[in-house]
């Protein structure tokens, strides 16, 4: 295979949703045949740079994706799938990004508050990010307001990505910022929050920058927190 | 003959029933004692003689009636003359159904002779006190015509889960007199649909015109036989337990030249036949049975249906109550009874007491859409768009029972669970047990897309509005806008150079 139709195979892995050879795809049945991580691999083994994989096969896929979901062809299942392949491209690719000094989108800590178990939304939030080329710190559910802090600083964040899903543990969003007041850091942070009780209005009275309704609306809140 | 390859499969279903196999003795048992005790009174001397001849008790009486009772063997010899498989054809054969008694091969279709076409506009109200504007469905009746019935026969070409067409609204036009009714409603039926064709017959002199439209369709004589694109509906009991004389006549005409058949009866628990269930399914049973041996007498091996249309009556006015448990209660039990003679089962459910499609049509056509074809009839009719009792047939409301059925469809498929489904859920466990996500939403898209996973309610509406009545009716102008799939112009034409009284207005060709 030469360099470009390796880059082709990898997008068109991206738009079936294939991590690797035992992902079956979705318009046929690629089990078997190399997946997205075993071609990249391949790609970094020839000497392909990191770079062009990531804007020529990966971002590009994601693009196609975009565009199947918006004519209806695709659907939330399918996208998760596809930004599962990039993440874990993300994972082989990091290293070689670093050294190249090509930084990635932008940097975001996800946390479900404290009290709160309800993950199945920061996940999808999550997931979605890292398949459009942001990175992703993911600090789990149920996190303390000061652990959140102390990784927003530690990793120099430049977003925040908070979720509750009850009434009873949204005030820990307003606390979760109120805990930046000790270390300073909040002008340099971006706080979205998000989950079913939360509207924009809440997220205006607790001083968070804005409020996303689904994982489409944390995407564009990021875009435009990182200027894209 | 062929497996249903060909044909349209419906869907089969491990049937549930309410009767146990004592109760169905039982019932059994009831029907034949009213059969030999009090028998039925049968208004056409020709039955009563035939019958005779074949060791029936038959005595006359002072009304130009006779009362006939039934020896046991007799019935019980003329089940097993009765044909356990009935094919009933189409013009596309693809459209054709194989209905056997032993399967419980569920397929769903219209009908029957709606007296009301319900047009609908969505029109727009304002509020009076204020400035909010809602659509809402102004409704209008029609009475039946022969170009609604066209156009109601095109509707349902279109509706991917109705399995065959029984005429929905009967004609009134002033211009097609009584004879003529027959041949013009089934060639209506028949060029605008390419499905299997049943109705009832209007005139005995023109079941010859009819069967020759079919002859000319289907090629030929011997053709129809094989692939019989229409069939009829013979309701011969005028319960209580009487045979009329102008429908037993025409049961008998229609079995004598080899064309398939509906034995039906329609007793309304509570006014023509006990509300008790015990009562009313002896009964029913009684009157279905008693008529499938005449037909087996006029015809050994005549493919007939087990036609029950059992139906509760409400108690304010005596009328027919179909949105009734009881209804749901007595098809179950005459399923059941079908299954137990072996013959296969015309059946009924999806009839809205309502008068306009809403909530309260809903509620009524969702028991019985879902729980009656659990039992396994192969033959559901009344399934689509009849409201007010059958008065009415909405073409709105048959786009709304098409998504209905499609989801009753889907619940009643035989469940998935094997050795391979379950290989496939541990590795599929593991997988997803090793993500940081955790979520099996990558497993679900090839279900989607192959039809093993059902979407959402297909008018729903995000806003907090419901538009399904509005979402159907678009939905039902963008279906008629497919053009119609009519005959090819040498048959339509021959049918008129050979049929008389045709009116032209329905003539694509003309
Ligand atoms: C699944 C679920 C659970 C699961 C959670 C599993 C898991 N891994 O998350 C389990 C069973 C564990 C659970 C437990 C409980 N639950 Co619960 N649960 C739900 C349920 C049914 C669905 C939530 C969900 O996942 N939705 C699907 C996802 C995709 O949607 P989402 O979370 O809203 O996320 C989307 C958006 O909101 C947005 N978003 C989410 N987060 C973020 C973050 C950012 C930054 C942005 C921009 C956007 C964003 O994008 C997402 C994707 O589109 C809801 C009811 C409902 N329908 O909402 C109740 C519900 C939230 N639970 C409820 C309750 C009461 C509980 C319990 C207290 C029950 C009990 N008595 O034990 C416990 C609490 C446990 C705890 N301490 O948290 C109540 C909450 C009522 C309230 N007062 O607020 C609800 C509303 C049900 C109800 N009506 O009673 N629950």
């Amino acid at each position: 295979m030469k360099g470009d139709e390796l880059l082709q195979e990898i997008e068109l892995n991206v738009v079936q949703g294939r991590r690797n050879s035992s992902d079956e795809g979705l318009d046929e049945d690629l089990s078997g045949t190399p997946g997205v991580t075993e071609l990249v691999e391949d790609a970094l083994n020839r000497g392909i740079g990191a770079k062009g994989i990531l804007v020529d096969a990966i971002s590009s896929g994601m693009t196609e994706v975009g565009e199947r979901y918006e004519k209806g062809m695709y659907f939330l299942p399918d996208m998760l799938a596809a930004a599962e392949t990039v993440e874990a491209a993300m994972e082989i690719l990091e290293p070689y990004l670093l050294k190249a000094g090509i930084e990635s989108r932008g940097k975001i800590v996800l946390a479900t508050v404290k009290g709160d178990l309800h993950d199945i939304g920061k996940n999808i939030v999550g997931l979605m990010l890292k398949g459009t080329g942001y990175s992703v710190i993911d600090l789990g559910n149920n996190v303390d307001p000061d652990d959140i802090v102390s990784a927003v600083v530690e990793n120099e964040a430049n977003m925040l990505g908070l979720s509750a899903l009850l009434t009873t543990t949204m005030h820990q969003m307003s606390e979760t910022i109120e805990a930046f007041s000790g270390v300073g850091f909040r002008d340099k942070v971006k706080v979205m929050v998000g989950g079913a009780p939360i509207s924009s209005e809440f997220a205006e009275e607790i001083g968070a920058d804005g409020y996303g309704k689904d994982a489409f609306e944390a995407l564009k809140l990021a875009d435009d927190f990182t200027d894209i | 003959m062929n497996d249903n390859a060909n044909g349209r499969e419906g869907v089969l279903v491990d049937p549930i029933g309410r009767l146990g196999e004592s109760q169905l003795e039982l019932i059994h048992e009831t029907s034949l004692k009213i059969l030999e005790r009090v028998g039925i009174i049968c208004y056409s001397d020709e039955a009563s003689s035939l019958l005779k001849d074949a060791g029936c008790e038959v005595v006359e009486r002072d009304d130009d009636a006779s009362v006939v009772r039934f020896p046991r063997g007799l019935i019980e010899r003329c089940i097993e003359l009765a044909p356990s498989t009935v094919l009933l054809g189409a013009r596309d054969p693809e459209n054709s159904l194989v209905l056997r008694a032993e399967e419980p091969r569920v397929r769903f279709g219209s009908g029957s002779e709606a007296n009301v076409y319900l047009e609908m506009e969505p029109s727009k109200f304002k509020q009076e006190d204020g400035e909010a504007s809602i659509e809402y469905p102004v409704y209008r009746r029609l009475r039946g015509n022969v170009e609604l019935l066209c156009e109601a026969a095109h509707l349902c070409q279109q509706l991917e889960n109705l399995d065959f067409f029984i005429r929905t609204v009967n004609i009134q036009d002033s211009d097609i007199d009584e004879m003529d009714k027959d041949a013009n409603k089934f060639f209506a039926s028949l060029n605008n649909t390419s499905k299997h064709v049943m109705a009832g017959l209007t005139c005995l002199e023109s079941l010859d015109k009819v069967i020759r439209i079919g002859e000319i369709i289907a090629g030929g004589e011997k053709e129809l036989r094989e692939n019989p694109v229409l069939s009829f509906i013979t309701c011969i009991a005028k319960s209580p337990l009487q045979f009329v004389e102008d429908t037993t006549g025409k049961m008998m005409e229609i079995v004598r030249r080899g064309m398939p058949v509906v034995i039906s009866s329609s007793p309304q628990g509570g006014s023509t036949a006990p509300i008790q269930e015990t009562g009313m399914v002896s009964q029913i049973n009684a009157e279905i049975i008693a008529g499938i041996t005449l037909s087996q007498v006029v015809k050994p091996g005549a493919p007939v249906l087990y036609g029950s249309v059992p139906v509760r009556a409400r108690m304010d006015d005596l009328n027919d109550l179909y949105g009734a448990p009881e209804f749901c209660w007595y098809n179950i039990d005459c399923i059941q009874m079908a299954r137990r003679y072996g013959i296969p089962c015309y059946s009924t459910a999806g009839v809205g007491d309502a008068k306009v499609p809403g909530v309260q049509a809903t509620v009524e056509k969702l028991i019985s859409h879902a729980v009656i074809p659990m039992a396994g009839a192969q033959y559901v009719h009344y399934a689509f768009g009849l409201l007010e009792k059958t008065n009415v047939f909405s073409p709105d409301q048959a786009v709304l029972d098409d998504a209905q059925i499609g989801i009753v469809k889907h619940m009643l498929k035989a469940p998935d669970v094997n050795g391979e489904a379950a290989e496939a859920t541990l590795s599929m466990i593991e997988e997803v047990m090793g993500t940081s996500h955790k979520l099996y939403a990558r497993y679900t898209r090839k279900s989607m897309r192959n039809g093993t996973v059902f979407p959402p309610y297909q008018f729903e509406t995000k806003e907090s509005e419901d538009r399904s009545v509005l979402e159907a009716h678009r939905r039902r102008l963008e279906l008629m806008e497919v053009p119609p799939r009519y005959l090819s112009r040498p048959v339509v034409e021959r049918i008129y150079k050979e049929i008389a009284g045709l009116v032209d207005r329905i003539n694509p060709y003309s």
